[in-house]
């Protein structure tokens, strides 16, 4: 069980005034009172917001009328939703079997090294997440990781670096 | 004179391997120097190894260029397309002339990939100009009623591809004997097991296969609903399913009357998974559709009594699905000539890990994993040697070298302790340790364990710690025995799949690999040189230069040395991490 996702901290910075409520009212239009919708309203808030903030499970748990608890208990389990904002590029580093093969540990190990961030962090500056996947489905490309839309394979350390330095110099500009 | 068509292979692994910028440069050349050439997408011919690919069909014939980057693109459009001369050294397979890749086609017989990297998966005409929609036709010509269509299936002998194995047309049959106002079919596309990407290839290469099997599976069953259940990690399956699934009901193939029969009323709506591996299984699966935690259920009732909603379901796998319309267009008997007796047709297999040529290929059940490795595959990377393999993922165990005259069919891999699984197929070599591999897997099943039943979740926990112990340094005598007591332990008393088979990394690499554990153990050494804790760094006398490299970026500071004079590393700070190695640019560091 991934027990470390239950451990949820508050975070300070996502004061409601910080989240706007009412773009959650489409997805709740939508899915309000159809059998099944609790995974999909999950999945609708976490792409507006990039996480799903407190006062988000409350607003839907008012409005359809689902139990809080329940919804907490899904977006625990589903590795899918995220409890705490996230960076603005998600390294998703494969460690799927291939990859493992091929020395993902790695790949891991040298971003760690040039964002100064443990797995599963976020850079202070807001710009990147580290995260370990298991399979992109690019296996024959081991190791491989996914930034945004764009999967990177054949890596070693050092091109894994450049790629993160290249996209630093790209936002910073 | 017809057109020359120029073809840029687009499926994931393509794009991964920059093939979006292969066609961007082809349509750039096409634009300026106004070339006259027709140029199409398609998704993965399975030779992954070779992407960026790009075919080119003339006059002559077809052929399939590889590794297409925009240099190569310059050069081929100029000599090929402009002047009529095949770049003959960039060809990876025709039917023109003798190849160095031919022996990755030889041996392969393609039925559930049968369009994929042929096709346009986007178009549904040119799906139907190679038989889409066909079989459904030919149910609706010829009036094969429901039990027709079953017996078909269950003559063709094709087993569940998901990984379970079980006779298709048996559970179709039991569905069918459920009476009910509503059932339902699923498409199991959650491909779960980290290392295979079979279905994703098949959705993104030929949608319509899939959704034709599954339209043939509900007139079978009498299904009114169906649903696709496909990991969010697909992006790209998901957007192809979707543009499929509206041209099915365009062309009237889903929807009031489906395929023109009569009171056959079908449509499929895709559901995206959310990341938990356990939801492959199908009660799980059933639960994550209805909304819920994905946790397993009893069974019985089996969901072909009571699933979805309650109403009978039945849930088959992609490439299972896929299968389907070939099987009722050519017949159950062409489908059984492959094969053997008891597993017939064939299986994709998805070849990852230390192989030379690592792709999707389809063989014939029957077939050796020695023949898959060394025929099609190549052979192991840099010619080093080969160990082992592991089938069946989490689930699976790991094959040694010496096995590798066992057949590919269902009853053969069992008797090794590994299993058939989706089809994943990661090759190690010399330098794998098999007891990080056991790990590796255990800490995935401990994970993804969904915590229902004590001795899956605590059972694979105190593995995980065990086996991490070991790749340490820190192994105890009888923890070899302790390993093997809590696997029987947790196959015993789990409630699913995933605890029935989680201890079968760990059971197989101890049946096959003994040794290794031993080594580590004992002797606290890693043959494969994989596990870093166990390694020693030296320096080697005769190459060090004393450029002092490694000593400024040991993050422990344990080597010492002036500049120019030779360096030393202090074993007992050295916390092996291995940026020395990595950091020296003349090889002066040996591990051992
Ligand atoms: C833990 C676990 C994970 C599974 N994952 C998958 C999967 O990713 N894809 C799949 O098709 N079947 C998976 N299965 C097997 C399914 O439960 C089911 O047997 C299968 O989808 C049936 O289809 P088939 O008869 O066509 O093989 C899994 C089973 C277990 C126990
Ligand atoms: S194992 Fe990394 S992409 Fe499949």
């Amino acid at each position: 069980m991934r027990i470390k996702r239950i451990q949820v901290q508050e975070d300070k910075q996502t004061s409601a005034s910080a989240v706007d409520l009412s773009l959650l009212d489409p997805i709740i239009e939508k899915y309000k009172g159809k059998r099944g919708n609790m995974i999909p309203l999950l999945q609708g808030a976490q792409d507006l917001y990039g996480f799903i903030p407190r006062e988000v499970f409350v607003k839907l748990s008012e409005e359809t009328g689902i139990n809080l608890s329940d919804m907490f208990g899904v977006a625990t389990f589903y590795a899918q939703f995220r409890l705490n904002p996230v960076g603005k590029n998600i390294i998703k580093v494969c460690h799927g079997t291939a990859c493992h093969v091929q020395n993902a540990t790695a790949i891991t190990d040298a971003i760690k090294e040039s964002l100064n961030v443990k797995d599963g962090e976020t850079t202070p500056d807001g710009l990147f997440t580290l995260e370990s996947v298991a399979c992109l489905g690019c296996c024959s490309l081991a190791p491989v990781m996914m930034i945004g839309n764009e999967t990177y394979g054949k890596l070693s350390g050092k091109s894994a670096s450049k790629v993160i330095k290249d996209i630093r110099l790209k936002e910073l500009n | 004179m017809e057109k020359i068509k120029v073809i840029v292979g687009l499926g994931s692994c393509g794009i991964a391997a920059g093939a979006n910028k292969t066609y961007d440069k082809i349509a750039a050349m096409q634009k300026a120097e106004n070339l006259d050439f027709e140029l199409k997408k398609t998704s993965c011919v399975g030779m992954c190894y070779r992407e960026p690919l790009v075919e080119i069909i003339d006059q002559d014939g077809s052929y399939l260029y590889g590794e297409v980057d925009e240099d190569r693109v310059l050069e081929i459009i100029e000599k090929h397309v402009q002047h009529n001369e095949p770049v003959k050294e960039y060809v990876v397979h025709t039917e023109l002339f003798p190849t160095v890749d031919d022996s990755y086609f030889k041996g392969q017989v393609k039925i559930a990939l049968r369009n994929c990297g042929y096709i346009d998966p986007e178009s549904i005409e040119e799906a139907m100009e190679k038989k889409a929609y066909e079989a459904m036709k030919k149910i609706g010509f010829e009036k094969i009623p429901p039990a027709g269509v079953i017996q078909m299936i269950l003559n063709s002998g094709i087993r569940g591809r998901g990984g379970g194995g079980f006779p298709t047309g048996l559970k179709w049959r039991f569905a069918n004997n459920s009476k009910s106002k509503e059932k339902y079919i699923i498409c199991n596309a959650d491909e779960g097991d980290p290392g295979a990407f079979m279905d994703r290839s098949l959705l993104e290469g030929d949608p319509h296969a899939v959704l034709e099997g599954m339209v043939i599976g509900a007139y079978a069953i009498g299904a009114t609903g169906g649903i696709i259940y496909c990991r969010a990690e697909y992006p790209l399956a998901i957007k192809r399913l979707n543009i499929a699934l509206a041209q099915a009901r365009k062309h009237g193939f889903l929807g009031k009357n489906a395929c023109g029969i009569e009171n056959f009323n079908f449509d499929i709506y895709v559901k995206e998974g959310a990341g938990a591996f356990v939801c492959g299984e199908e009660t799980a699966l059933i639960a994550s559709v209805e909304g819920e935690r994905g946790m397993p259920r009893k069974r019985p009732p089996f969901p072909a009594v009571s699933g979805l909603w309650k109403e009978p379901t039945n849930i088959n796998n992609v490439e299972t699905w896929a299968n389907i319309p070939w099987i009722i267009l050519n017949g159950s008997e062409a489908y059984s000539k492959y094969g053997t007796d008891k597993s017939s047709g064939t299986k994709v297999f998805a070849l990852t890990g230390k192989i030379k040529n690592g792709g999707l290929v389809e063989v014939p059940m029957g077939i050796t994993i020695h023949d898959i490795i060394f025929k099609l595959g190549g052979g192991i990377q840099d010619d080093k040697k080969f160990k082992a393999v592991q089938l069946g993922g989490p689930s699976g165990g790991c094959i040694p070298e010496y096995l590798s005259n066992t057949i590919v069919d269902y009853d053969s891999v069992n008797a090794t302790g590994a299993i058939m699984g989706s089809g994943g197929m990661v090759v190690m070599d010399e330098t794998t340790c098999m007891v990080d591999i056991a790990r590796f897997f255990l800490d995935f099943t401990q994970k993804e364990s969904c915590g229902k039943c004590t001795f899956c979740r605590i059972g694979t926990k105190r593995m995980l710690e065990i086996l991490t112990r070991i790749t340490e340094g820190e192994g105890q005598e009888g923890d070899i025995e302790k390993l093997e007591e809590l696997s029987y332990q947790i196959k015993d008393s789990s409630l699913c799949g995933l605890g029935q088979t989680a201890p079968n990394p760990v059971l197989t690499t101890i049946k096959y690999f003994r040794n290794e554990y031993e080594a580590h153990i004992r002797d606290k050494k890693c043959p494969a040189l994989n596990c870093k804790k166990l390694l020693k760094y030296e320096v080697i006398e005769e190459t060090c230069t004393g450029c002092t490299v490694c000593a400024k970026n040991c993050p422990v500071n344990a080597i010492s040395g002036e500049r120019k004079q030779l360096h030393f590393i202090d074993q007992e700070l050295c916390t092996q991490c291995g940026v020395c190695y990595s950091k020296c640019k003349f090889e002066a560091i040996r591990i051992s």
